[in-house]
């Protein structure tokens, strides 16, 4: 370990591999999650093998396309409790625009994309307008949503969900961008997994590589000292906000696209889910500090632990038990890993 | 701050979009809006108050509702509806609405030592009460009118049986509401009658795609499972799913109905369905509290009334898929 002499400034000082290593927020969620595997696989033939892994993978993905925007959010200081409505929203919408309202099926799908859009901003504007916690402004649009969804829905079908969406022209090209399978290895992966992948890359460079991304660092982190050094702490929430409805607009279409149909309550619940995989991924709950490939790598470890129970056939009534112990593991892991790299620092 | 002038530039610009909705038209539509069935309109004019404690956004509940509002209007009379899943709250709603002095309650019972109070208060200001879907045991006690509900292990007897005759020996039951009593006795019931294995499996029915991998899971880790019964109609289109594609040819059955399971019997991706007619447990609850009021009738003399199970078979799929779709079965 280098030592930094006090009279070398901190913030030049060389830092050594390893300790730059540890001080990754996604370096816990990346033992927890090899960790996992070895387990699961080690255990389970079906769990390592190509049609295991398309499950688990699958379960992860969902969960890990909210995970990145929501972990974005909380690295800007803020909750999105009604991320996981809003799936259900941007679902219910496409579905009663097309096959209620007799819209052409690409059209509703924009005109939801605006709706949820709508919808984020609104969010972040409350938010920066007055100054309240983000946590109750978005409980606020979560319990209204939650009305509006099963309100508007029951209004139209007088049922609770909408279906037949694989009845109107136009379905089999969207299916094929967001409900389709590869084949690899005999097992059918959906393409929900590439899009995964694809949205944790593009959130990485976005917080690592831009302006933007610093702006994200800077108004989780200090607020008010940012503004003061000119970062549009407003703007950059606002546009988090955003960027979490349009996910969630991406993950309710994908979901009433792969099955046709999608129920008033869809995504209820779920918020705090996304919370988890952000967290056991690095992201503190106070903003300012975490990693969108870290809320990939914690979605991931919720997907093999949900999916790894089922292989082995364990009683599934436990499997919150499980969670909840492994947040609590995952979040003081990266508390102790975190002090010691910071104490050595110096 | 984002200046004044600006921001509106941003709310028009994804506003817009939502204005062509509103220019469109319903040529395309493959689904038709419902409209409110006509039915006669009779003049009694009674107030009674639906509490129940089905989850909103549930399709099970939304029928028990439909076919409540419907007997209201047939009927004549003003029928208010209110739930909560949690007893609790679900026991205040029931002293809010004795207080406005209906003139019938009806209750389901899910959790009846909660209810209890709340229930015998409502009596002895004179309001008859009827209740609904579960409970059976505890109504009469309770001094309620009637009962009219289906029996979850008599139904879930049904399903065991029916898949014996299949020739089916391992069932995989799914749960999708955790610590829900009725569920875990049609698994139950299922047991009795089946004389081969049963085991039961969690899912979240807010996350129905997750819900059908763990199904799709299952069934690849546990060869030997070659009947899949579900607990809910919105679960069942996911078991339906899980089971092609795991190349899995476990028979699937379920009870409650939508559309989509009507469809699954019609087309034989499911055997059958057991459906206890919620539309029933709604609409005849109040019929029966409005002859009650008005003639002093009480139907079987208290005895409990069974609207299930009702078996959906291939054989009469076609007719209920249209009714499901308008939401009364």
């Amino acid at each position: 370990m280098t030592a930094a002499t006090a009279t070398v400034d901190e913030r030049v000082a060389h830092v050594g591999i390893l300790r730059r290593i540890l001080l990754k927020p996604e370096f816990g969620a990346l033992i927890g999650a090899i960790v996992i595997f070895v387990f699961f696989a080690s255990q389970s033939d079906v769990f390592r093998s190509w049609t295991g892994a398309a499950n688990w993978l699958d379960v992860s993905a969902t969960l890990g396309l909210m995970a990145v925007p929501v972990a974005l959010l909380m690295i800007g200081g803020h909750f999105d409790l009604s991320a996981g409505v809003q799936v259900g929203t941007a679902g219910l919408a496409t579905g009663i625009m097309t096959t209620y309202w007799g819209l052409q099926l690409y059209a509703s799908w924009a005109v939801s994309l605006a709706l949820m859009l709508t919808i984020g901003f609104i969010n972040g504007f409350l938010v920066t307008r007055t100054g309240l916690p983000s946590f109750i402004i978005t409980l606020g649009m979560f319990l209204g949503l939650q009305g509006l969804n099963l309100g508007v829905t029951k209004q139209v079908t007088n049922t609770v969900q909408v279906g037949n969406l694989d009845l109107v022209p136009g379905y089999h090209a969207l299916n094929n961008i967001l409900g389709s399978t590869v084949t690899i290895g005999g097992a059918d992966f959906p393409v929900a997994i590439i899009w995964w992948v694809g949205f944790t890359i593009v959130a990485s460079w976005l917080l690592l590589k831009t302006r933007f991304g610093n702006w994200i660092f800077a108004t989780g982190g200090e607020p008010n000292a940012s503004k003061n050094v000119g970062v549009r702490t407003d703007r950059t929430t606002i546009a988090l906000f955003m960027m979490t409805s349009f996910m969630a607009w991406f993950v309710g279409s994908t979901q009433i696209v792969r099955f046709a149909t999608i129920q008033a309550q869809s995504g209820i619940g779920q918020e705090l889910y996304y919370i988890v995989a952000a967290v056991i991924g690095g992201c503190l709950l106070t903003g300012g500090y975490g990693s969108a490939i870290g809320a990939s790598l914690g979605a991931l470890i919720f997907g093999m632990t949900e999916v790894g129970i089922v292989n082995l056939n364990w009683n599934s009534d436990w499997f919150k038990l499980f969670v909840g112990v492994m947040l609590l593991l995952a979040v003081l892991a990266n508390q102790f890993v975190r002090r010691f790299a910071e104490q050595s620092r110096r | 701050m984002i200046g004044k002038r600006r921001m509106w530039v941003v709310v028009a610009a994804i506003a817009a979009p939502m204005l062509v909705v509103s220019a469109c038209s319903s040529r395309n539509a493959v689904n038709k809006p419902h409209n409110q069935s006509g039915g006669g309109k009779g003049g009694y004019g009674y107030k009674i108050a639906v509490v129940t404690h089905g989850g909103a956004g549930d399709s099970f509940w939304s029928i028990v509702k439909n076919g409540a509002v419907q007997a209201g209007k047939d009927m004549g009379d003003t029928v208010t509806y209110q739930s909560d899943g949690d007893p609790t709250q679900q026991a205040k709603l029931i002293d809010a609405a004795a207080n406005a002095k209906p003139d019938g309650l009806v209750v389901s019972m899910a959790n009846p030592e909660a209810l209890k109070s709340s229930i015998e208060n409502a009596e002895k200001a004179g309001i008859p009460v009827i209740t609904i879907n579960s409970g059976e045991a505890q109504s009469k006690p309770y001094g309620a009118l009637s009962h009219i509900g289906s029996d979850e292990t008599i139904a879930g007897q049904a399903v065991g049986t029916e898949l014996k005759k299949e020739g089916v020996k391992n069932v995989l039951c799914v749960i999708q509401e955790a610590g829900n009593v009725g569920l875990e006795q049609r698994c139950a019931g299922v047991k009795d009658t089946l004389g081969g294995t049963v085991s039961n499996i969690q899912v979240d029915n807010n996350n129905l795609p997750a819900a059908q991998t763990i199904i799709k899971t299952k069934l690849q880790s546990d060869k030997s499972i070659d009947g899949v019964v579900t607990l809910g109609a919105q679960v069942a289109q996911v078991a339906e799913g899980a089971i092609s594609q795991s190349g899995s040819s476990a028979k699937l059955a379920t009870f409650d109905l939508n559309a989509d399971v009507a469809k699954g019997v019609e087309d034989g991706k499911i055997a059958f369905a057991v459906d206890q007619q919620p539309y029933l447990q709604g609409y005849l609850a109040v019929v029966m509290l409005t002859l009650y009021n008005s003639n002093l009738n009480v139907l079987g003399g208290g005895q409990p009334v069974l609207t299930g199970p009702n078996l959906i078979t291939k054989a009469n799929a076609a007719q209920v898929l249209k009714l499901a779709a308008g939401g009364t079965r």
